[in-house]
């Protein structure tokens, strides 16, 4: 397909962080049972993952799993990638109760990245972003001001937040206004 | 004359010299001053006038309790009115005026209302405006209005930017003087994650100005210091100009930081309001100085002791050359040293103590100060200004003894303990009556989610007047604050303070004690909302013996300020009268914030586009493009038609829906809401939801289905496809996805948890868009693709999956208007291309696009129902007559059991029919079929109501849906409908599919 | 405004996290049952003045929904717990008997 676009096309904004919506990103919801053997294998074998621990990310050569709830998972990957990981993981899991389904473009994918990034989180979500409370590979889904989110980190001073699609616009103008220019709230540093 | 005096001031910065204006006149300033201090050093006294008499009122206080000097303050976007200038820093460039005056401040005709003072006693409002009913509305309240309100209302949209902020700490310490900052030591040094917020610019509180030593050296050094510790400590951050706002349940703290006030022009948001958990939280948030009850208190230059001390030592500011002292306690000692010591005269200090005072009263003596024991003033006399006291006995009636010229007087009353942050949150309070106030019952805490206390108090908030006493206080709370929180507390000792003992004081709350009407109707309790001592005693007289109603009664306490000068004292008025103790009558409730917040704070980032989220679909920036008019559909915002130039919106409509019954439409259904529902259990689990059977609909084949609560009324309705065997997929209503998602869940999580059933709403996931009309199947053949959608290949009511073009695409057959129809789906992220396909496909067939109303008009045209028209949350599918989607063959289903009560099953509810009206005119949304008489409150009966109500283009007339009474048994009878301009109009029962009876368009 | 710790993910979720769902417990009445049955399961409460239990779903979170054991008038917390329960747990119990001896709840003491 060529005519293929994320909700925002890439916008991008900086302030006392850059706010990016980082384009597609292939997203696959699996629910089932997280403790089973099968699970974890299908995981290591399709993703080179783990299950995730509760509220963790792990991460494998040719993706990232996140922990959201008991009985689901979201599997991160190549957009392109993302029907042969709902197929490879069902295959995978036949005979299992689960639910493998693509919900790639369901979702907005934003990059916060900068000295300031964890104020600019916290001024939307209530969430205690100390570095000493949040960290490389944990998830964090809640609300960012009035619509539900999700985020994690990447890098030190980099998070990335997933979002609804058709509310992409709103998280980004709410993510442009917290990292406005002389905001810098200076409480994690 | 108040002045600037040549030397003090410890906060100026007198190399930096700031002008602003007031009232128009142009004054200067310097850095460091607060606007109050800045006019006082003009010579402006005067700042505004008080809300009922329009009294002259200068500043009583130099803090956050000023009740009197409040100004407009800025211009255009950054206008706010009713700002305290006593906490308003002074920058370049500020402008403000005074406010609760016309025309000027200086001659303001509503001061005749002053003159009037004895005809407008407590209740005036009640009293007066009651009759005759009529002129309430036509002469009371439009004069009321117009003189109602103490700032003028900000007329542009806010120019500047505000935001939250949520923190999570293990102490938040509110209150940055010497207490707030020991308390913030003692914890910190336990290792606890510490927040301690101040709301001025400055630390170290009182004791700056006040004076005492801590571990042998000047309390000042001793704060420096402190600070310098504080700073360098990791756990510990410290705010200023940040007030804490409110304690909240489960440790929950607003902290209101004034970001930019003070340079209004830098880049950044001018406020942030904190939104904090704490483990735990100390107030240090000091006390506040009593005013004294005695006749002309309110006059401009009568204020608090503490605060002309304030404005000597702080800003170098001299209220006044004389400046008498009256006082009930040593405190006040300390102001008239201070004066003294600036080199001006204090003639003499009035001490209502017949005993008098201690160490303090001989160090004035020392100085030479006269001073009165068992003395108090009997009025003070001036219009603008002070201008002499006349000097009485305490313990008399206020025969005079002496005039004393002089232009100021420092009063003190005593000081109360700042209450507020402990008692948001239930706090309970102990009356001490050594020291005539109210301070936390540390029995009585407030509690949070774990049953423990969780605020502490420190030092003059805590009763703990003296330093040495006060920081002791403040380390003990520290560490408790620390060890409640879960660390080991530090075991490091108190620093030491020297006492300075003072002599008791003496609680006056009235001076003199036997003071008569004729002084009492001039001693002010509340000076913002000209409450007096009479007003209380009026109240009391007439039988308002609860705080609480007194002070609505008499509005004590309301102002801007809540009563933070005026509580105690009126309290202490009302038990006086009603000879009860005053903790017998108690406090009125304090509630958050503690002084006024922003309201640009609160809304924080929710303005502009952010206000609130508006849901886009994949297609919503060509309808954009299109300028297509929107409705909001829950936070969508849906096209309701697509407006050609020139066209209004009706003749929009009718152009969409005819064109798409002659040839070809197409709608973004995209926030059609769409959850899939897997598992072993999942037929049976859809079984129980909708109304119909699911669990036999074959896979690749379509189903509609309607969901009830379990009240049995209609909820929800939608085409259900069966995508495998254990897999289908539920279309929802557009508002009706999250909640319908969260009612699976509900039941999965909560009622069927051993059933085998996992849902996800993939709304999302795809751009939907129905392609509707007879050439609807050849702008898809035109597509391509290999999917066979012809009449039997896709027949109706079925779905596949294929290629259209070259998008991958779910078709599925369904018809919400009785055209030829198919719904495509395609992944959201390809939504935008394959609607410009389809346009361009279509184009030869004259495609349209047709919004939201074309849809309801072509649904109405068919009968088909609309949930939240044809439902309202009282309707069941049998009042529909959808019997057909309710199986008799299942045991029970979600509503099933509601449905068989008997106001349910009985047959006197209101039905659907069609309705035609007689002229063809269309019957107004929501009118009633009126019947004949009148109920008991002599309404109309009424029969019936319209629910659809639409000009349908197709039939070229009115044509309606409604439930009537009995009516499927009474087609063609003629009932009539109430009309919005009193008259009526005929419509006939018919049945309510209008179109295509026998639905043959949808099946070619 | 509460906090309540959600047991599936753990986390101290502030009140604007979670949705209200109402009373816990209740137990459902379909088709066959009798109409006081159905009508308490419908409509009738307990609405106490003190110890009570109730339905929260951790809605901007993980999605599940949850008990809260809790004092309407203290706001105190005396636990949260999975759904899939038809009753409080014993521990959970024992905390409220500690502070509140003596309280019932509809069959629970």
């Amino acid at each position: 397909m060529s005519n293929v676009v994320s909700a925002l096309n890439g916008v991008s904004r900086s302030g006392i962080a850059v706010v990016e919506e980082t384009g597609l990103r292939g997203m696959v919801t699996v629910r089932g049972d997280l403790a089973s053997k099968a699970m974890g294998k299908a995981l290591k074998d399709v993703i080179g993952a783990g299950v995730p621990e509760v509220r963790q990310i792990s991460s494998g050569d040719k993706g990232a799993v996140a922990w959201m709830s008991p009985d689901e998972l979201l599997v991160i990957c190549d957009h392109g990638a993302a029907d042969e990981v709902v197929a490879a993981l069902n295959a995978a899991l036949a005979g299992a109760h689960v639910l493998v389904v693509n919900v790639s473009d369901a979702r907005a994918v934003f990059k916060v990245s900068g000295q300031s990034a964890r104020d600019v989180i916290a001024k939307v979500a209530p969430v205690d972003l100390a570095p000493e409370a949040f960290e490389v590979g944990m998830m964090r889904r809640t609300r960012f001001a009035q619509v539900p989110a999700a985020f994690w980190m990447n890098a030190n001073e980099s998070f990335e937040v997933i979002c609804f699609r058709s509310v992409a616009q709103y998280v980004f103008d709410l993510l442009a206004v917290a990292s406005a220019e002389g905001s810098e709230v200076g409480f994690f540093n | 004359m108040s002045t600037r005096l040549a030397t003090g001031g410890r906060l100026l910065n007198k190399g930096k010299q700031l002008r602003f204006s007031f009232n128009g006149k142009q004054f200067t300033g310097f850095e460091g001053d607060t606007l109050a201090s800045a006019l006082l050093a003009n010579d402006q006294l005067m700042m505004g006038r008080s809300f009922k008499y329009h009294r002259p009122r200068g500043p009583v206080a130099s803090g956050a309790e000023e009740p009197n000097a409040l100004v407009n303050l800025g211009k255009g976007g950054q206008f706010e009115p009713n700002q305290r200038a006593t906490t308003t820093e002074l920058f370049n460039g500020l402008t403000c005026e005074s406010q609760n005056h016309w025309p000027s401040l200086e001659f303001d005709v509503g001061a005749v209302n002053n003159y009037m003072t004895r005809f407008f006693p407590a209740g005036f409002y009640y009293k007066t405006f009651m009759f005759p009913r009529a002129a309430w509305k036509h002469v009371f309240e439009p004069i009321v209005r117009q003189s109602a309100g103490l700032g003028k209302v900000p007329k542009d949209r806010d120019a500047d930017s505000y935001e939250h902020f949520y923190a999570f700490v293990d102490v938040v310490i509110v209150g940055g003087g010497v207490a707030g900052l020991q308390a913030a030591k003692a914890a910190g040094l336990s290792g606890a994650k510490v927040l301690l917020m101040e709301q001025t610019a400055h630390w170290g509180g009182r004791s700056m100005v006040d004076g005492g030593e801590v571990d042998g050296q000047p309390v000042s050094d001793y704060v420096d210091a402190l600070v310098a510790e504080l700073e360098a400590m990791e756990n510990v951050t410290l705010r200023n100009r940040m007030m804490g706002a409110g304690v909240y349940d489960h440790g929950y703290v607003l902290g209101y930081e004034r970001t930019r006030d003070h340079t209004p022009n830098a880049k950044g948001p001018r406020h942030r309001l904190w939104r904090i958990r704490a483990k735990q939280i100390v107030t240090a948030t000091g006390a506040i100085e009593r005013p004294l009850s005695f006749a002309g208190n309110d006059i401009p230059g009568v204020m608090l002791a503490s605060a002309i001390r304030d404005y000597v030592v702080d800003y170098g500011v001299s209220i006044g050359d004389r400046t008498v002292v009256v006082t009930n306690n040593d405190d006040a000692y300390r102001t008239a040293i201070a004066i003294k010591q600036a080199g001006l005269e204090v003639p003499v200090i009035l001490d209502a103590r017949a005993g008098g005072g201690g160490a303090l009263a001989d160090a004035a003596r020392a100085l030479g100060i006269r001073v009165e024991n068992g003395k108090g003033i009997a009025k003070v006399k001036g219009g603008k200004r002070v201008t002499s006291v006349a000097i009485c006995a305490q313990a008399g009636e206020g025969a005079v003894l002496e005039e004393i010229k002089c232009d100021a007087v420092a009063m003190s009353g005593g000081w109360s303990p700042v209450v507020h942050l402990w008692s948001h949150c239930g706090g309970k309070l102990t009356w001490d009556d050594a020291q005539a106030h109210f301070r936390p019952d540390p029995s009585r805490p407030p509690t949070s989610h774990d049953g423990e206390a969780f605020v502490l108090v420190a030092g003059s908030a805590n009763g703990y007047l003296d330093l040495a006493q006060g920081v002791k206080d403040a380390h003990e709370a520290g560490k408790a604050a620390a060890k409640a929180a879960g660390f080991t507390a530090t075991r490091k000792a108190a620093p030491k303070a020297a006492e300075s003992p003072e002599a008791a004081m003496e609680p006056v709350w009235l001076m003199p004690q036997g003071a008569g009407p004729e002084l009492r109707i001039k001693t002010w309790l509340d000076y913002q909302n000209d409450v007096k001592v009479s007003d209380v005693r009026l109240a009391a007289q007439e039988g308002y013996e609860s705080v609480e109603h007194t002070k609505r009664y008499t509005t004590l306490g309301m102002a801007s300020d809540q009563g933070k000068l005026s509580n105690i004292n009126g309290l202490a008025t009302l038990a006086g009268q009603l000879n009860a103790p005053i903790p017998a009558v108690g406090t009125t409730t304090f509630r958050p914030p503690y002084t006024p917040i922003s309201m640009g704070s609160i809304a924080g980032e929710a303005r502009g586009e952010v206000f609130q989220p508006l849901r886009r679909t994949p297609i919503h920036e060509w309808h954009e493009e299109q300028k297509a008019f929107f409705e909001p559909v829950g936070h969508w915002r849906r096209p309701y038609c697509y407006p050609r130039k020139g066209e209004s919106h009706a003749e929009a409509v009718k152009r969409e829906i005819l064109q798409t019954r002659n040839s070809v439409g197409m709608l973004d259904a995209s926030t059609l809401g769409k959850i899939i529902v897997k598992g072993p259990d999942a037929g049976k689990f859809l079984d129980m939801l909708y109304t119909n059977m699911m669990s036999n609909l074959k896979p690749g084949r379509c189903r509609y289905g309607l969901m009830c609560n379990e009240n049995g009324f209609l909820m929800d309705d939608g085409v259900v496809a069966r995508i495998d065997e254990n897999t289908f997929l539920c279309h929802t209503t557009t508002g009706g996805a999250e909640h319908i998602h969260g009612w699976m869940e509900d039941w999965l999580q909560c009622e069927w948890w051993d059933w085998q059933v996992f849902t996800a709403n993939v709304t999302e996931q795809y751009a939907q868009i129905a392609i509707v009309g007879p050439n609807a199947r050849k702008v898809l053949e035109k597509l391509g693709g290999d999917m066979d959608i012809s009449k039997e290949g896709l027949t109706f009511m079925g779905w596949k999956d294929g290629k259209i073009g070259d998008f991958d695409a779910r078709a599925y057959r369904i018809s919400f208007s009785g055209e030829l129809s198919y719904e495509i789906a395609v992944p959201a992220s390809q939504g935008r291309a394959f609607w410009d396909a389809i346009l361009e496909a279509g184009e030869e067939f004259g495609i349209m696009p047709y919004g939201t109303e074309a849809l309801h008009v072509m649904r109405a045209e068919k009968g088909f129902i609309m949930i939240g028209d044809e439902t309202d949350g009282t309707v069941i599918p049998q009042d529909l007559n959808m019997q057909w989607a309710i199986s008799k063959k299942k045991e029970d289903f979600l509503g099933k059991r509601a449905q068989t009560r008997p106001h349910m099953a009985s047959p006197e509810r209101w039905k659907l029919v069609g309705l035609e009206t007689v002229d063809g005119s269309v019957i107004p949304d929501g009118a009633y079929a009126i019947a004949s008489g009148e109920n008991a409150n002599g309404q109309r009966n009424t029969q019936g109501r319209v629910t659809s109500t639409y000009y349908s283009p197709t039939l070229d007339r009115g044509i309606a849906m409604g439930l009537v009474y009995h009516g499927p048994d009474r087609m063609g009878e003629v009932i009539e409908f109430n009309k919005v301009d009193g008259g009526t109009v005929e419509a006939k029962i018919v049945d309510p599919v209008f179109y295509d009876k026998d639905g043959e368009k949808q099946n070619v | 405004m509460l906090t309540l710790q959600c047991p599936y993910c753990g986390v101290w979720a502030e009140e604007t996290e979670l949705h209200a769902e109402g009373e816990a417990h209740l137990k459902r009445f379909g088709p066959g049952s009798d109409d006081e049955a159905f009508e308490a399961y419908l409509f009738m409460r307990e609405n106490p003045k003190g110890v009570h239990f109730e339905r929260w779903r951790h809605s901007n979170g993980c999605g599940k929904f949850f008990h809260a054991a809790r004092s309407t008038t203290t706001l105190e917390v005396f636990g949260t717990y999975p759904a899939q329960t038809l009753e409080p747990p014993q521990e959970i119990k024992d905390k409220i008997s500690a502070k509140y001896p003596g309280w019932s709840w509809r069959e629970f003491a």
